[in-house]
């Protein structure tokens, strides 16, 4: 066994040496060289396509098969409706029931005027517009990855092949080439971060992005935001961070975090002069104010980047923007970012899971695809106050996205609804009621 | 997208209930995804909290009423099927659906629909409305909006309207007859799709 054993040992280091040398080469020249001079030779987009194809095939596959069952294939509920809300108002209903009734004027009490607020009642219980925002978008037809299967129990061989064969390549392939491009990165970083001029910034957010094999196209590069100025975008993940600061370099404003994120924050701070809050701080927003503005009156400062809803939304609507951005009086360049969550859904649901599982998913995905849209910039007008300025930008960026304009406070996702919001309620109903009274006496 | 019968077997006594509510398999599914999506802890089983969780829920002024009607006096859990059977009565009503002599009354009936509506007013379920409990009512949708003076003299006049047996409450009866030319159907009632 002991001669056998050493020349067979030795093909085997030598061939693990080998693969070793070619993989990194390859490594070398595909990725690091292209992401330091900007360049591609498109092969992510080659891959793109041919997902696409495997996708098509694959629906094609699982729609006949369950043909062939008699299984019914269903869409998820969060795609389309389950029911179809009346969008009359509380004026006009009150005014319908008692039409039938009698022939008394709106504004004296019937005891049906609950029935309206019954069935508004029920129907949110059903179906309501902000539960959606905060759970992942589903697909309507499946992308081979077990995190969003719905029930594909065996439909085909051929399709559960396909699926194991997408595990090995993603895990086995896909995963630990971005884990080490990433680590690669953080090593870069930590050396040179004190020569980090801008260019370097760039290089390290272009790794960055094909480590993530993110697709990423950018249009109307000509709007791009420029210094002295504050750049707005809707907020999906902390991955929108890297892909608008390769194709460009901002100054960022957030809550410092703790963990993976909070020595993200740290080291990048030392490089550029990045705004960090403590979150007592946040509270006290005429210091925020101030800081953001006395950064955006030096021309020689990078723009500001600021997701303005606070918190990540999954990326098929736009919530409120918080007014405190559009109050200092500079320029805005809104930028929209919409994801294509057929490669890899890249909404954090930052209640569900932490940064590390998160980063874990987005590694083993096929891909992130997305597109930026550079939006022409806008300036508050005269007779303008900041929250109709902040809904004027927020409705083009949802017009561009292609995302539902949405009046609901992104903070809802942690908090409670206001009770100013009942009130209003109450006040419309009370109105309709009693305003009228005033003026008619009453028998 | 996902294959309905996987899903449907997974749902226990599921038969019985489409039999009793009405709903397709269709809907079935729909609500159980909505039921999963509510049920954030995934113990399958929703507590008010859960409900309260709704936003436009909470902004709605008898919102707590409301989420009071699926929980059984004493009960802190619903379960899918309580779920189900509750939204049960905001089916449309079917027209065209042969009332069988001795089969059990619909849950989307008429009939039923008041019930529901009258348990809303109704919180110690003694069957009558007094005139505190519809006090309450017209607080919670008025709010700090009109003065007590003002509420006091709504409840009295409908109270005068509707009591017919002067017992100074509202029975399910009386309920009914001020309500009988209200189309309940269609005021009580929500079109689910497909």
């Amino acid at each position: 066994m002991g001669p056998f054993m050493s020349p067979f040992n030795n093909l085997l280091c030598m061939l693990l040496g080998i693969s070793f040398t070619v993989w990194f080469t390859l490594l070398l020249v595909f990725i690091i060289v292209p992401a330091i001079f900007g360049l591609s030779f498109g092969i992510r987009r080659l891959y793109m396509k041919t997902l696409l194809k495997v996708f098509e095939w694959a629906t094609v596959r699982m729609e006949r098969g369950a043909k062939e069952k008699k299984h019914l294939l269903y869409k998820p509920y969060s795609l389309n409706s389950i029911i179809a809300k009346e969008p009359t108002s509380l004026e006009e209903e009150l005014k319908e029931i008692r039409r039938n009734c009698s022939s008394r004027e709106l504004d004296e009490f019937e005891m049906s005027d609950t029935f309206y607020f019954c069935r508004r009642g029920i129907e949110s219980i059903v179906d309501d517009e902000v539960t959606k925002c905060f759970t992942a978008e589903e697909l309507e037809s499946w992308n081979l990855l077990t995190r969003s299967n719905n029930n594909f129990n065996h439909i085909s061989t051929r399709l559960t092949v396909l699926w194991g064969l997408g595990v090995v390549i993603r895990y086995g392939f896909l995963l630990p080439l971005r884990h080490l491009l990433y680590v690669h990165m953080s090593v870069c970083v930590c050396r040179m971060k004190n020569f980090l001029s801008e260019k370097v910034h760039l290089m390290c957010y272009r790794i960055c992005v094909r480590a993530l094999t993110a697709i990423i196209t950018y249009h109307h590069s000509e709007n791009k935001p420029k210094n002295g100025g504050i750049c707005v975008a809707n907020h999906t993940s902390p991955i929108d961070v890297i892909i608008l600061a390769s194709d460009g370099c901002y100054a960022m404003v957030g809550q410092i975090h703790g963990g993976l994120m909070g020595l993200i924050q740290r080291s990048m701070v030392k490089a550029c002069p990045h705004i960090w809050f403590e979150r007592s701080e946040v509270k006290d927003r005429h210091l925020v104010a101030k800081r953001l503005s006395n950064h955006v009156k030096d021309k020689s400062k990078l723009p500001i980047l600021i997701f303005p809803e606070g918190t990540c939304i999954n990326n098929t609507s736009v919530m409120m923007f918080k007014k405190g951005s559009f109050e200092i009086g500079s320029t805005v360049y809104p930028v929209a970012i919409k994801y294509d969550p057929r490669f890899g859904e890249a909404f954090w649901n930052s209640s569900k899971f932490g940064m590390v599982n998160y980063l874990l998913r987005m590694m083993s995905s096929w891909a992130i695809v997305c597109s930026v849209w550079y939006l022409p910039p806008m300036s508050r007008q005269e007779g303008e106050d900041a929250m109709q300025f902040a809904n004027r930008v927020k409705a083009a960026i949802a017009r561009q996205g292609g995302l539902v304009d949405l009046l609901w406070d992104g903070g809802l996702k942690r908090g409670k609804v206001k009770d100013t919001f009942k009130e209003e309620q109450q006040k419309l109903y009370s109105k309709i009621l009693v305003g009228t009274q005033e003026v008619r006496s009453r028998s | 997208m996902g294959s309905t019968n996987s899903t449907l077997l997974k749902i226990p006594n599921v038969e019985v209930l489409m039999q009793e509510t009405g709903f397709s398999p269709a809907h079935i599914i729909r609500l159980h995804d909505r039921f999963k999506a509510l049920d954030k802890e995934g113990r399958g089983h929703l507590c008010p909290q859960d409900f309260g969780a709704i936003k436009e829920l909470a902004m709605n002024p008898i919102g707590d009423r409301i989420i009071g009607a699926f929980f059984s006096p004493g009960k802190e859990m619903v379960d899918f099927h309580t779920f189900v059977k509750i939204l049960a009565h905001f089916r449309p009503v079917d027209k065209d659906r042969p009332k069988e002599p001795n089969s059990p009354e619909l849950i989307n009936s008429r009939s039923n629909k008041l019930k529901f509506a009258f348990q809303l007013y109704d919180q110690d379920k003694d069957g009558k409305i007094s005139r505190d409990e519809l006090l309450k009512v017209l607080r919670a949708m008025l709010g700090m909006q009109v003065t007590e003076e003002q509420l006091e003299s709504i409840a009295d006049r409908t109270i005068q309207e509707a009591d017919l047996d002067r017992d100074d409450a509202i029975s399910f009866e009386e309920f009914r007859k001020s309500l009988e030319k209200v189309n309940i159907d269609h005021k009580m009632s929500i079109r689910f799709l497909r």
